[in-house]
């Protein structure tokens, strides 16, 4: 894959608005890197405030060449993403990236699996796929807003809560084997809690279906240089995720 | 390229284009950065602290935000001198920058054994690392005994032409003494600070935030110690002092050369612009036009105090 140029974008804010509780999105003016990113990437976004210090890694949700916009969606954690909620349209904001190594886009139909913020990076995969499902988890309804976004993107969307107020009752990884058992899909990506990417895995190695998964690890360069983001690989290699990832094949990382 | 001949210096007997160095472990290989920086540009490019095996570095948690700062204890984590000679430093050619290798041993001969390893070209210095604070055995020693570290100084000195760059650790009670000691057993030059050690604790989980408990701190909170430091140091030996710890921006940069830095060390704000060596080399010319200096070197320990 011919790496893209890895630059820092100033950009505008074009719209920053809370979608659900604690989950913001925002859109930002950034035509170079609208052009590049590629689904599955990621940006290192610099929140300016007193004390703060390091980039937030985001994964990028959305990216139209034509607009030369670039979206990310982000849950209120701690001081950063805070920070970040007192943005508004015309201030400007420093964004690195696309940093990593994304999703397979090539043809094929695609079962799209997340959960919780995993559903960013890959509402972007949706978009850019010919053909796709998507089986979206969540706790309740109120968690998944995310259907809006999926809706136009997908043929088709399976749905899940924990509570039962959306969809099945139960998680993803109940519903996957009987989705995996039609025999319709080429292969499986998923980005959610890492618990489900595991199981999510071990379901497609079972019933022989390829499965790409986006792992998460606190970063403070992005770039491959400070070695803070250090994973094993299931062959014993040190990996780096925003350098070898974050989309890994799932062998590559779980047993 | 040529570059402003007014930010040219000489240092060991290493031409630089500019007083500006990356710090060890913030720059990884100097590669990582190339979308950003050119890096025959900067006066050299520490590379990640390289020992002689292959280390897989520390598990958990490796690094933390902290007011204006960061914690890490990475651990090390390297392919051996051996990877490095034989895949990394020939890639490397093509950037046409001064490559500083940061080495860091268990033992005292391992220093020499690594020196004369790296005594090969392509290889402008060698900087001792005797102070990471995040590997159990050994280092932290040698980096607190004025005893130790200089003879870490005589076992490389003892193997290699290269120049050789002792690293200061800040957790000593006298950086002058050590300082002086090493100067002494034949440092070429010394570097300072590496980081501070430090913790953050999760009072939720109450547990330590890093996967080492502890770790080094660095970044824009630990400048004024840094700067205290260097102009102590600086006034005290006759080698050159590569100063760091912090450093952000073109006044930081000059903060430090005032101080008595012959050259500045760029580390964790690479992380937050990878661009920023240029911005500071930039400033300090900037500054040269401003004040009407016709030469970096001018500004070297011209702190009126
Ligand atoms: C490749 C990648 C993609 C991501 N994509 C998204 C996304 O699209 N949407 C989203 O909401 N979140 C995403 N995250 C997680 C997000 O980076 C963290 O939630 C965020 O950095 C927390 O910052 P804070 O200032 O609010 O929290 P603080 O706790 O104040 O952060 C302190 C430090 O810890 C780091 N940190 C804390 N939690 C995490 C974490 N879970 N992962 C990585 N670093 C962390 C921060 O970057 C910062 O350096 C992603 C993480 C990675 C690694
Ligand atoms: C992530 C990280 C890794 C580091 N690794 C090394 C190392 O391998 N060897 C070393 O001598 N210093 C290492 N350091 C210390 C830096 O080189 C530097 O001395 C210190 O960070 C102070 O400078 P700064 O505040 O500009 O970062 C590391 C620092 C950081 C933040
Ligand atoms: S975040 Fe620095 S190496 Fe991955």
């Amino acid at each position: 894959m011919p790496e893209t140029k890895k630059e820092n974008h100033i950009t505008e804010v074009i719209e920053n608005v809370k979608v659900s509780e604690g989950v913001w999105h925002i859109t930002v003016k950034a035509p170079k890197l609208a052009q590049a990113a590629k689904p599955g990437q990621f940006v290192q976004v610099l929140v300016e405030g007193a004390g703060l210090l390091l980039r937030r890694p985001l994964g990028i949700a959305g990216a139209d060449a034509e607009q030369g916009t670039v979206e990310l969606f982000y849950r209120v954690l701690g001081k950063g993403t805070a920070k970040l909620t007192g943005y508004r349209a015309g201030d400007s904001l420093s964004i690195l990236g696309p940093l990593g190594h994304g999703f397979d886009t090539s043809a094929g139909n695609v079962l799209i699996v997340g959960g919780g913020m995993g559903l960013a990076p890959t509402k972007f995969l949706a978009e850019r796929l010919e053909h796709c499902e998507a089986l979206l988890g969540g706790r309740n309804a109120g968690e998944l807003f995310w259907t809006k976004y999926y809706e136009p993107a997908t043929e088709a969307m399976h749905i899940t809560t924990d509570d039962g107020s959306m969809g099945t009752k139960g998680f993803t990884v109940a519903v996957l084997p009987e989705l995996l058992a039609t025999g319709k899909y080429d292969r499986v990506a998923v980005c959610g809690p890492e618990i489900m990417m595991k199981k999510t895995f071990e379901i497609c190695r079972e019933q022989g279906v390829p499965c790409e998964v986006s792992l998460e690890k606190r970063m403070a360069c992005g770039l491959g240089a400070c070695l803070s983001c250090n994973i094993d690989s299931t062959d014993g290699r040190r990996l780096h995720v925003c350098q070898d990832g974050p989309v890994f094949r799932g062998e590559e990382v779980f047993a | 390229m040529t570059y402003d001949p007014r930010l040219a210096v000489d240092i060991c007997g290493i031409h630089m284009n500019t007083p500006i160095i990356t710090a060890s472990g913030t720059f990884g290989f100097g590669e990582e950065f190339a979308d950003f920086v050119d890096l025959e540009r900067l006066g050299g490019v520490m590379v990640k602290g390289t020992t002689l095996l292959p280390r897989r570095g520390n598990e958990g948690v490796r690094i933390a935000e902290t007011p204006a700062g960061m914690l890490n204890c990475i651990g090390l984590e390297n392919p051996g001198a051996e990877v490095f000679l034989k895949e990394t430093l020939p890639r490397l050619k093509k950037y046409n920058m001064n490559v500083i290798v940061n080495i860091s041993g268990s033992t005292t001969e391992d220093y020499g054994t690594l020196a004369e390893m790296l005594d090969v070209d392509g290889v402008a210095a060698i900087e001792l690392n005797v102070s990471c604070p995040n590997v159990k055995e050994g280092g932290i020693v040698f980096g607190t005994d004025p005893v130790a570290a200089s003879a870490v100084v005589r076992a490389a000195k003892a193997h290699t032409k290269k120049p050789v760059i002792l690293k200061l650790s800040p957790n000593v009670t006298d950086i002058v003494m050590m300082a002086k000691a090493v100067e002494e057993a034949g440092a070429d030059a010394v570097s300072l600070i590496n980081t501070l050690m430090g913790m953050a604790i999760d009072i939720r989980t109450k547990k330590p935030v890093l996967g080492n408990i502890t770790g080094g701190l660095s970044g824009p909170c630990v400048k004024p110690v840094a700067l205290r430091m260097v102009w102590q140091v600086a006034k005290a030996v006759k080698i050159p002092v590569l100063g760091m710890g912090g450093i952000s921006t073109a006044e930081d940069a000059i903060e430090f050369l005032l101080a008595g830095a012959s050259a500045v060390v760029v580390g964790t704000a690479n992380f937050v612009d990878p661009s920023v060596t240029m911005t500071i080399a930039d400033g300090i010319a900037a500054y040269l036009d401003e004040q009407k200096v016709a030469h970096v070197n001018e500004l070297v320990g011209a702190l009126q105090a």
